[in-house]
């Protein structure tokens, strides 16, 4: 029992990350990754709203007929992204306007739906929520280091701690849209490396 | 904004995969042959430029004149989703043909953020109808487009001896990279 747990909540993480290995959610993940901390802020929103709708999933899944049970699982995650919307509009505006468009479509991300129909459909609400947390996890992980490779090349900075003065010449490319392909497709071979190690 | 600023800013300027990040996913799983790229681009065309007509009625309608704006997220995932349904339902009785082509990325697209992303980007400018249509057709027409000169790419490539390191999505990735680089050189069209 106490194994399953460990590996329920550890999969999302490394083996099975989400964005590394399973290539899901690629959209926020290109998207607002510019830096660290965007990419932060993204990752605990989805964070949020995985282990709200995977908890809530596994509450109801007796209940819902098969057939409709994907437009259902859509109208549970809807509501919890419309509860984050209107959260970080109220408490975090700053944020919430450099994520602009991508903190709606946290409802069209893969990630979210796959969990609810792969893991939390099927089990109990504790090792639902333990997944959750796994994977919300691997994916702020991804998005971080994402954001800190593409600010610390193409901004000279981390964290919004600029290091590198004036007369630095940071990569430009590397915050606008190609150095996003790019750098997550350096990230992907290095942690595929690691991993196999 | 003239209707061909509208298209020419749309599929070259800001191209929806490559500069906004908006349906990547399919855009990555569903172009390794040119086929079935362009119909996967022929059913997102279909299904954008419809739901962009539908929520924009039922947002300007219904929604800001009662003052459910904070709704938007829900009502329209599940237009979409049921709009989807609906295509395909109509699609299947009245023309088994096109059924074929397209039936097996409809279902696809409910969870392409692409579709939401336009509909949600369309209210937010404040377009009017027709503007909101041709925003839609034109974004689809960027993501056919970006999604076919992928595709014609990737059949190269899985003849190509690629390095280990690279194999599977670090190409992939490197690829879109460099597409993306291309459409940069669009940029100074329009502004």
């Amino acid at each position: 029992m106490k194994q399953t747990s460990y590996k329920n909540l550890t999969r999302g993480i490394i083996s099975e990350n989400p964005t590394l290995v399973m290539l899901l959610g690629m959209c926020p993940t290109l998207g607002v990754t510019t830096t660290a901390l965007n990419g932060l802020g993204m990752g605990l929103a989805t964070l949020f709203v995985l282990i709200l709708s995977n908890t809530a999933v596994s509450l109801v899944k007796n209940f819902i007929p098969a057939t409709i049970r994907i437009p259902c699982y859509i109208t549970i995650i809807a509501s919890f992204v419309t509860i984050v919307e209107l959260l970080m509009t109220a408490y975090f505006p700053s944020i919430h306007a450099a994520l602009g468009i991508y903190i709606p479509l946290i409802v069209v991300n893969c990630i979210i739906l796959g969990r609810a129909e792969a893991f939390a459909a099927h089990n109990n609400v504790f090792q639902s929520l333990l997944d959750a947390l796994g994977m919300g996890i691997g994916f702020t992980f991804a998005l971080v280091a994402l954001g800190l490779i593409r600010e610390i090349l193409g901004a000279g900075a981390a964290f919004g701690y600029q290091f590198i003065g004036e007369d630095g010449y940071p990569i430009l490319m590397f915050i606008m849209p190609p150095g996003a392909f790019l750098a997550l497709a350096g990230l992907i071979i290095l942690f595929n490396k690691l991993r196999r190690e | 904004m003239s209707y061909l600023m509208i298209f020419i800013a749309a599929i070259f300027v800001n191209n929806i995969v490559l500069s906004q990040f908006l349906g990547i996913c399919p855009f990555l799983g569903v172009s390794k042959k040119i086929s079935t790229a362009l119909g996967m681009g022929c059913a997102v065309m279909f299904v954008m430029t419809l739901s962009g007509l539908v929520t924009h009625l039922i947002y300007f309608n219904l929604l800001q004149p009662n003052g459910l704006s904070f709704m938007t997220t829900v009502i329209f995932i599940l237009v979409i989703a049921s709009l989807v349904q609906m295509v395909e339902i109509i699609l299947h009785k009245t023309s088994p043909m096109l059924y074929q082509a397209l039936g097996i990325f409809l279902p696809l697209i409910t969870t392409n953020c692409a579709v939401l992303g336009i509909a949600i980007l369309a209210v937010q400018k404040n377009m009017g109808l027709m503007e909101t249509v041709c925003y839609n057709l034109a974004n689809a027409m960027g993501f056919t487009l970006a999604i076919v000169l992928f595709s014609s790419i990737r059949e190269r490539l899985a003849v190509s001896p690629i390095p280990k390191a690279l194999q599977g999505a670090p190409i992939a990735l490197i690829t879109a990279g460099l597409l993306s680089m291309a459409f940069m050189g669009f940029s100074g069209i329009s502004h």
